[in-house]
Protein backbone atom coordinates (compact mmCIF):
# COMPACT_ATOMS: atom_id res chain seq x y z
CA UNK A 1 0.00 0.00 0.00
CA UNK A 2 1.26 3.34 -0.28
CA UNK A 3 0.47 6.85 0.79
CA UNK A 4 0.22 9.50 -2.18
CA UNK A 5 -0.25 12.99 -1.35
CA UNK A 6 -2.47 15.53 -2.75
CA UNK A 7 -2.69 18.59 -1.38
CA UNK A 8 -5.03 20.49 -3.47
CA UNK A 9 -8.69 21.74 -2.98
CA UNK A 10 -11.57 19.86 -3.23
CA UNK A 11 -13.01 22.56 -5.31
CA UNK A 12 -10.18 23.25 -7.44
CA UNK A 13 -11.79 23.18 -10.61
CA UNK A 14 -14.18 26.01 -9.00
CA UNK A 15 -11.32 27.67 -7.45
CA UNK A 16 -9.25 27.98 -10.92
CA UNK A 17 -11.99 29.61 -12.28
CA UNK A 18 -13.19 31.85 -9.16
CA UNK A 19 -9.45 33.05 -9.65
CA UNK A 20 -9.32 33.98 -13.35
CA UNK A 21 -12.96 36.33 -12.55
CA UNK A 22 -11.41 37.86 -9.60
CA UNK A 23 -8.24 38.51 -11.45
CA UNK A 24 -10.79 40.02 -14.91
CA UNK A 25 -13.30 42.11 -12.10
CA UNK A 26 -9.90 43.53 -10.92
CA UNK A 27 -8.09 44.67 -13.90
CA UNK A 28 -11.44 46.29 -15.10
CA UNK A 29 -11.95 48.32 -11.97
CA UNK A 30 -15.62 46.25 -11.26
CA UNK A 31 -16.17 45.54 -7.57
CA UNK A 32 -18.36 42.40 -7.62
CA UNK A 33 -20.02 41.84 -4.00
CA UNK A 34 -21.99 38.33 -3.79
CA UNK A 35 -25.00 38.76 -1.35
CA UNK A 36 -25.98 35.56 0.52
CA UNK A 37 -29.24 34.55 2.75
CA UNK A 38 -31.59 32.67 3.25
CA UNK A 39 -34.61 32.41 1.18
CA UNK A 40 -37.21 35.90 1.74
CA UNK A 41 -34.31 37.51 4.18
CA UNK A 42 -34.65 40.93 1.18
CA UNK A 43 -31.26 40.00 -1.13
CA UNK A 44 -33.90 41.37 -3.88
CA UNK A 45 -35.28 43.91 -2.27
CA UNK A 46 -32.20 45.69 -0.79
CA UNK A 47 -31.45 45.67 -4.22
CA UNK A 48 -34.04 47.04 -5.70
CA UNK A 49 -33.80 49.77 -4.02
CA UNK A 50 -30.13 50.12 -4.37
CA UNK A 51 -30.32 50.54 -7.97
CA UNK A 52 -33.22 53.16 -7.37
CA UNK A 53 -30.85 55.05 -4.92
CA UNK A 54 -27.24 54.60 -6.17
CA UNK A 55 -25.68 57.45 -8.50
CA UNK A 56 -26.99 57.42 -11.69
CA UNK A 57 -22.99 57.33 -12.96
CA UNK A 58 -22.41 54.03 -11.34
CA UNK A 59 -22.53 51.17 -14.19
CA UNK A 60 -24.22 48.61 -11.72
CA UNK A 61 -25.64 45.34 -13.73
CA UNK A 62 -27.15 42.06 -11.41
CA UNK A 63 -27.22 38.28 -11.78
CA UNK A 64 -29.14 37.00 -9.92
CA UNK A 65 -29.49 33.34 -8.91
CA UNK A 66 -32.71 30.99 -8.35
CA UNK A 67 -33.51 27.50 -8.92
CA UNK A 68 -36.73 28.17 -10.08
CA UNK A 69 -38.34 31.52 -11.62
CA UNK A 70 -36.90 34.61 -13.37
CA UNK A 71 -38.91 36.40 -10.97
CA UNK A 72 -36.03 38.17 -9.40
CA UNK A 73 -34.34 38.99 -12.79
CA UNK A 74 -37.81 40.80 -13.89
CA UNK A 75 -38.41 42.88 -10.72
CA UNK A 76 -34.68 43.82 -11.04
CA UNK A 77 -34.79 44.97 -14.68
CA UNK A 78 -37.58 47.60 -13.98
CA UNK A 79 -34.66 49.99 -12.54
CA UNK A 80 -33.23 50.06 -16.03
CA UNK A 81 -29.38 48.14 -15.86
CA UNK A 82 -28.02 45.05 -17.49
CA UNK A 83 -29.87 42.03 -15.42
CA UNK A 84 -29.47 38.32 -15.82
CA UNK A 85 -31.20 35.69 -14.34
CA UNK A 86 -29.60 32.01 -13.52
CA UNK A 87 -31.85 29.24 -12.82
CA UNK A 88 -29.95 26.89 -11.59
CA UNK A 89 -32.55 24.27 -12.09
CA UNK A 90 -32.42 22.47 -8.66
CA UNK A 91 -28.88 23.29 -7.22
CA UNK A 92 -29.04 24.89 -4.26
CA UNK A 93 -25.79 27.41 -5.08
CA UNK A 94 -23.78 29.18 -7.91
CA UNK A 95 -20.71 28.11 -8.53
CA UNK A 96 -18.14 29.93 -10.85
CA UNK A 97 -18.74 28.47 -13.96
CA UNK A 98 -22.22 29.94 -14.10
CA UNK A 99 -21.21 33.54 -13.39
CA UNK A 100 -18.46 33.22 -16.20
CA UNK A 101 -21.41 32.42 -18.72
CA UNK A 102 -23.39 34.78 -18.22
CA UNK A 103 -20.61 37.11 -17.81
CA UNK A 104 -20.09 36.18 -21.65
CA UNK A 105 -21.68 38.71 -23.60
CA UNK A 106 -21.24 41.64 -21.35
CA UNK A 107 -18.45 43.95 -21.48
CA UNK A 108 -16.90 44.45 -18.05
CA UNK A 109 -14.98 47.35 -18.92
CA UNK A 110 -18.73 48.78 -18.55
CA UNK A 111 -19.48 48.05 -14.90
CA UNK A 112 -18.39 49.60 -12.03
CA UNK A 113 -20.34 47.22 -9.65
CA UNK A 114 -21.45 44.05 -10.49
CA UNK A 115 -24.10 42.46 -7.88
CA UNK A 116 -24.36 38.55 -7.85
CA UNK A 117 -27.68 37.53 -5.64
CA UNK A 118 -26.92 34.21 -4.97
CA UNK A 119 -29.88 30.95 -4.54
CA UNK A 120 -31.81 31.75 -0.98
CA UNK A 121 -29.62 29.06 1.64
CA UNK A 122 -28.17 29.88 4.25
CA UNK A 123 -25.11 27.41 3.73
CA UNK A 124 -24.07 25.87 0.90
CA UNK A 125 -23.31 28.83 -1.27
CA UNK A 126 -21.33 29.65 1.37
CA UNK A 127 -18.24 27.07 -0.04
CA UNK A 128 -18.26 28.25 -3.57
CA UNK A 129 -16.30 31.09 -4.29
CA UNK A 130 -17.41 33.17 -7.70
CA UNK A 131 -14.61 36.12 -7.66
CA UNK A 132 -15.81 38.61 -5.73
CA UNK A 133 -14.42 41.18 -3.57
CA UNK A 134 -16.43 40.39 -0.45
CA UNK A 135 -19.40 38.10 0.47
CA UNK A 136 -22.29 39.91 2.00
CA UNK A 137 -24.59 37.71 4.47
CA UNK A 138 -28.07 39.34 5.02
CA UNK A 139 -30.13 38.22 7.55
CA UNK A 140 -33.60 39.96 8.79
CA UNK A 141 -35.00 40.30 11.74
CA UNK A 142 -37.82 37.85 11.56
CA UNK A 143 -34.80 35.06 11.99
CA UNK A 144 -34.00 35.18 15.66
CA UNK A 145 -30.82 36.29 16.84
CA UNK A 146 -28.68 32.59 17.22
CA UNK A 147 -28.40 32.66 13.61
CA UNK A 148 -24.80 33.30 13.58
CA UNK A 149 -23.77 31.06 15.56
CA UNK A 150 -26.12 28.32 13.95
CA UNK A 151 -24.96 29.06 10.26
CA UNK A 152 -21.41 30.60 11.48
CA UNK A 153 -19.65 30.03 8.23
CA UNK A 154 -21.28 32.06 6.34
CA UNK A 155 -20.80 34.44 9.00
CA UNK A 156 -17.44 33.45 9.21
CA UNK A 157 -16.36 34.06 5.50
CA UNK A 158 -18.32 37.64 4.82
CA UNK A 159 -17.10 40.67 5.22
CA UNK A 160 -20.27 42.06 5.81
CA UNK A 161 -23.62 41.44 7.80
CA UNK A 162 -26.48 43.14 6.56
CA UNK A 163 -29.27 43.52 9.02
CA UNK A 164 -32.77 43.25 6.87
CA UNK A 165 -36.50 44.36 7.72
CA UNK A 166 -34.80 46.95 10.79
CA UNK A 167 -38.59 48.48 10.26
CA UNK A 168 -40.02 46.06 11.83
CA UNK A 169 -38.19 45.63 14.95
CA UNK A 170 -40.87 46.96 17.01
CA UNK A 171 -43.21 44.19 15.92
CA UNK A 172 -40.69 41.12 16.67
CA UNK A 173 -39.03 40.14 19.69
CA UNK A 174 -35.89 40.36 18.51
CA UNK A 175 -32.36 41.81 19.67
CA UNK A 176 -30.08 43.65 17.21
CA UNK A 177 -27.38 43.96 19.69
CA UNK A 178 -27.26 40.43 20.28
CA UNK A 179 -27.91 39.22 16.90
CA UNK A 180 -24.08 41.88 16.26
CA UNK A 181 -22.78 40.35 19.55
CA UNK A 182 -23.60 36.91 17.88
CA UNK A 183 -21.89 38.23 14.48
CA UNK A 184 -18.95 39.40 15.87
CA UNK A 185 -18.45 35.97 18.00
CA UNK A 186 -18.21 33.74 15.01
CA UNK A 187 -16.18 36.89 13.17
CA UNK A 188 -14.40 38.94 15.11
CA UNK A 189 -14.73 43.05 14.24
CA UNK A 190 -17.37 41.91 11.41
CA UNK A 191 -18.52 44.82 10.05
CA UNK A 192 -22.38 45.80 10.33
CA UNK A 193 -25.01 47.57 8.86
CA UNK A 194 -28.83 48.05 9.91
CA UNK A 195 -30.76 48.78 6.44
CA UNK A 196 -34.54 48.33 5.38
CA UNK A 197 -35.98 48.32 1.96
CA UNK A 198 -38.72 50.01 3.30
CA UNK A 199 -38.11 52.93 5.56
CA UNK A 200 -37.16 56.15 4.30
CA UNK A 201 -32.98 56.34 4.73
CA UNK A 202 -33.21 52.32 5.33
CA UNK A 203 -30.43 51.86 3.14
CA UNK A 204 -28.38 55.11 4.51
CA UNK A 205 -25.21 53.02 6.38
CA UNK A 206 -25.32 50.60 3.40
CA UNK A 207 -24.66 53.25 0.69
CA UNK A 208 -21.90 54.73 2.60
CA UNK A 209 -20.49 51.45 2.72
CA UNK A 210 -21.20 50.43 -0.79
CA UNK A 211 -19.70 53.65 -2.38
CA UNK A 212 -16.53 53.41 -0.12
CA UNK A 213 -16.04 50.01 -1.83
CA UNK A 214 -16.50 51.34 -5.10
CA UNK A 215 -13.94 54.38 -4.40
CA UNK A 216 -11.62 51.50 -2.77
CA UNK A 217 -12.22 48.98 -6.03
CA UNK A 218 -11.21 51.63 -8.65
CA UNK A 219 -8.12 53.52 -6.25
CA UNK A 220 -6.99 49.44 -6.82
CA UNK A 221 -7.45 49.54 -10.61
CA UNK A 222 -5.30 52.64 -11.20
CA UNK A 223 -2.73 51.22 -8.78
CA UNK A 224 -2.27 48.15 -10.77
CA UNK A 225 -2.31 49.96 -14.04
CA UNK A 226 0.52 52.14 -12.64
CA UNK A 227 2.49 49.43 -11.39
CA UNK A 228 2.41 47.92 -14.83
CA UNK B 1 -27.11 20.05 0.66
CA UNK B 2 -24.12 20.51 -1.41
CA UNK B 3 -22.25 17.41 0.34
CA UNK B 4 -23.46 15.92 -2.90
CA UNK B 5 -21.41 18.10 -5.60
CA UNK B 6 -18.69 18.05 -2.85
CA UNK B 7 -18.78 14.18 -3.15
CA UNK B 8 -18.44 13.79 -6.68
CA UNK B 9 -16.02 16.62 -7.16
CA UNK B 10 -14.09 14.24 -4.63
CA UNK B 11 -14.24 11.57 -6.84
CA UNK B 12 -13.36 13.42 -9.78
CA UNK B 13 -10.18 14.59 -7.64
CA UNK B 14 -9.02 11.00 -7.52
CA UNK B 15 -10.50 9.86 -10.90
CA UNK B 16 -7.50 12.36 -12.07
CA UNK B 17 -4.59 11.25 -9.93
CA UNK B 18 -5.49 7.26 -10.39
CA UNK B 19 -4.79 8.11 -14.13
CA UNK B 20 -1.45 9.12 -12.84
CA UNK B 21 -0.39 5.70 -11.54
CA UNK B 22 -1.65 3.14 -14.27
CA UNK B 23 -2.43 -0.40 -12.23
CA UNK B 24 -2.94 1.68 -8.62
CA UNK B 25 -6.25 0.63 -7.13
CA UNK B 26 -7.43 3.31 -4.79
CA UNK B 27 -8.49 2.37 -0.89
CA UNK B 28 -9.04 5.54 1.16
CA UNK B 29 -9.42 8.83 0.18
CA UNK B 30 -8.76 11.75 2.73
CA UNK B 31 -10.09 14.96 2.96
CA UNK B 32 -9.81 18.12 5.83
CA UNK B 33 -12.60 19.94 6.48
CA UNK B 34 -12.38 23.50 8.17
CA UNK B 35 -14.63 23.95 11.55
CA UNK B 36 -15.97 27.15 9.32
CA UNK B 37 -16.50 25.20 5.93
CA UNK B 38 -20.12 24.54 5.88
CA UNK B 39 -19.88 21.06 5.33
CA UNK B 40 -21.57 18.21 7.39
CA UNK B 41 -18.72 15.19 7.97
CA UNK B 42 -21.95 12.73 8.06
CA UNK B 43 -23.27 14.06 5.32
CA UNK B 44 -20.69 14.01 3.26
CA UNK B 45 -19.74 10.60 4.09
CA UNK B 46 -23.52 9.49 3.18
CA UNK B 47 -22.86 10.89 0.04
CA UNK B 48 -19.45 10.19 -1.02
CA UNK B 49 -20.81 6.23 -0.22
CA UNK B 50 -24.04 6.86 -2.41
CA UNK B 51 -21.74 8.41 -5.23
CA UNK B 52 -19.19 5.21 -5.43
CA UNK B 53 -22.64 3.20 -5.31
CA UNK B 54 -22.67 0.22 -7.95
CA UNK B 55 -19.49 1.94 -9.45
CA UNK B 56 -16.23 0.58 -10.10
CA UNK B 57 -15.08 3.04 -7.14
CA UNK B 58 -16.89 1.06 -4.94
CA UNK B 59 -14.70 0.28 -2.27
CA UNK B 60 -13.17 3.60 -1.90
CA UNK B 61 -13.34 4.59 1.64
CA UNK B 62 -13.91 8.43 2.23
CA UNK B 63 -11.52 9.32 5.34
CA UNK B 64 -12.60 12.73 7.00
CA UNK B 65 -10.53 15.04 9.78
CA UNK B 66 -12.21 18.56 11.01
CA UNK B 67 -9.49 20.80 11.86
CA UNK B 68 -10.54 23.12 14.49
CA UNK B 69 -10.64 27.34 13.69
CA UNK B 70 -7.30 28.89 14.57
CA UNK B 71 -6.14 32.73 14.98
CA UNK B 72 -2.98 34.29 15.14
CA UNK B 73 -1.97 36.93 17.60
CA UNK B 74 -1.09 40.41 16.08
CA UNK B 75 0.90 41.55 18.54
CA UNK B 76 3.20 38.26 20.02
CA UNK B 77 2.40 35.66 16.37
CA UNK B 78 0.66 32.81 18.44
CA UNK B 79 -1.46 30.70 16.90
CA UNK B 80 -3.81 29.00 18.48
CA UNK B 81 -7.55 27.38 18.11
CA UNK B 82 -10.12 29.14 19.37
CA UNK B 83 -12.43 27.60 21.60
CA UNK B 84 -16.13 28.75 22.34
CA UNK B 85 -15.80 31.42 19.95
CA UNK B 86 -12.92 33.39 22.20
CA UNK B 87 -10.51 35.56 20.20
CA UNK B 88 -8.53 36.72 22.75
CA UNK B 89 -4.91 35.27 22.57
CA UNK B 90 -4.30 33.04 25.10
CA UNK B 91 -0.43 33.93 25.68
CA UNK B 92 -0.65 37.58 25.86
CA UNK B 93 -4.01 38.76 26.02
CA UNK B 94 -3.93 40.82 22.75
CA UNK B 95 -7.47 41.36 20.67
CA UNK B 96 -6.23 42.02 18.05
CA UNK B 97 -5.60 38.77 16.30
CA UNK B 98 -6.46 37.42 12.85
CA UNK B 99 -8.12 34.20 11.18
CA UNK B 100 -5.74 31.19 9.96
CA UNK B 101 -8.02 29.05 7.79
CA UNK B 102 -10.78 27.47 9.14
CA UNK B 103 -12.66 27.14 5.59
CA UNK B 104 -10.71 24.77 4.66
CA UNK B 105 -12.01 21.66 2.11
CA UNK B 106 -8.76 20.19 1.16
CA UNK B 107 -7.94 16.49 -0.38
CA UNK B 108 -5.25 15.59 2.07
CA UNK B 109 -4.20 11.99 0.74
CA UNK B 110 -4.84 9.12 -1.51
CA UNK B 111 -4.32 5.42 -0.33
CA UNK B 112 -3.52 2.96 -3.17
CA UNK B 113 -3.17 -0.53 -3.90
CA UNK B 114 0.00 -0.88 -6.35
CA UNK B 115 1.56 -3.79 -8.27
CA UNK B 116 5.17 -2.14 -8.06
CA UNK B 117 7.67 -4.27 -6.42
CA UNK B 118 8.09 -2.60 -2.53
CA UNK B 119 11.02 -0.39 -2.28
CA UNK B 120 13.23 -2.59 -0.29
N1 LIG C 1 -40.84 45.04 6.19
C1 LIG C 1 -39.88 44.74 5.33
N2 LIG C 1 -40.09 43.79 4.40
C2 LIG C 1 -39.10 43.49 3.55
C3 LIG C 1 -37.85 44.16 3.58
N3 LIG C 1 -37.05 43.63 2.62
C4 LIG C 1 -37.78 42.69 2.01
N4 LIG C 1 -39.03 42.60 2.54
C5 LIG C 1 -40.08 41.67 2.14
O1 LIG C 1 -39.62 40.33 2.33
C6 LIG C 1 -40.08 39.49 1.30
C7 LIG C 1 -38.93 38.78 0.63
O2 LIG C 1 -38.06 39.71 0.02
P1 LIG C 1 -37.12 39.35 -1.21
O3 LIG C 1 -36.39 40.58 -1.57
O4 LIG C 1 -37.91 38.68 -2.28
O5 LIG C 1 -36.17 38.28 -0.55
P2 LIG C 1 -34.96 37.46 -1.23
O6 LIG C 1 -33.90 37.34 -0.21
O7 LIG C 1 -34.59 38.08 -2.52
O8 LIG C 1 -35.65 36.04 -1.48
P3 LIG C 1 -35.14 34.85 -2.46
O9 LIG C 1 -34.53 35.46 -3.68
O10 LIG C 1 -36.38 34.09 -2.76
O11 LIG C 1 -34.17 34.05 -1.66
C8 LIG C 1 -40.87 40.38 0.35
O12 LIG C 1 -42.22 40.25 0.64
C9 LIG C 1 -40.35 41.76 0.66
O13 LIG C 1 -41.30 42.77 0.40
C10 LIG C 1 -37.66 45.18 4.57
O14 LIG C 1 -36.60 45.80 4.69
N5 LIG C 1 -38.70 45.43 5.42
MG1 LIG D 1 -34.47 37.27 -4.44
ZN1 LIG E 1 -0.53 37.27 21.58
Amino acid sequence: MKRLSLESKVLNENQRVADSLRQRFRENGVLCLNLISSPGSGKTALLEQTLAHLDPTTRVAVLTGDIQTDNDARRLARFGFPVKQITTGGTCHLDGRMIERHLEDWSLADLDLLFIENVGNLVCPSSYDLGEASKIVLLSVTEGEDKPLKYPSIFFKSDLFILMKVDLLPYVPFSAELVEENARRVHPGMEVVRASAVAPGGLDQWLVWLRSRIAAAKGSQAFAAAGR
Amino acid sequence: MHELSIAESILDAVRKEIALHPGAVPLRVGVRIGSMAAIDEEALTFCFEVVVHGTEWETLKLETKVIPARRICNSCGNTFIIEDYNSVCPACGSEDTRADGGDELDLEYLEVETDEAPVP
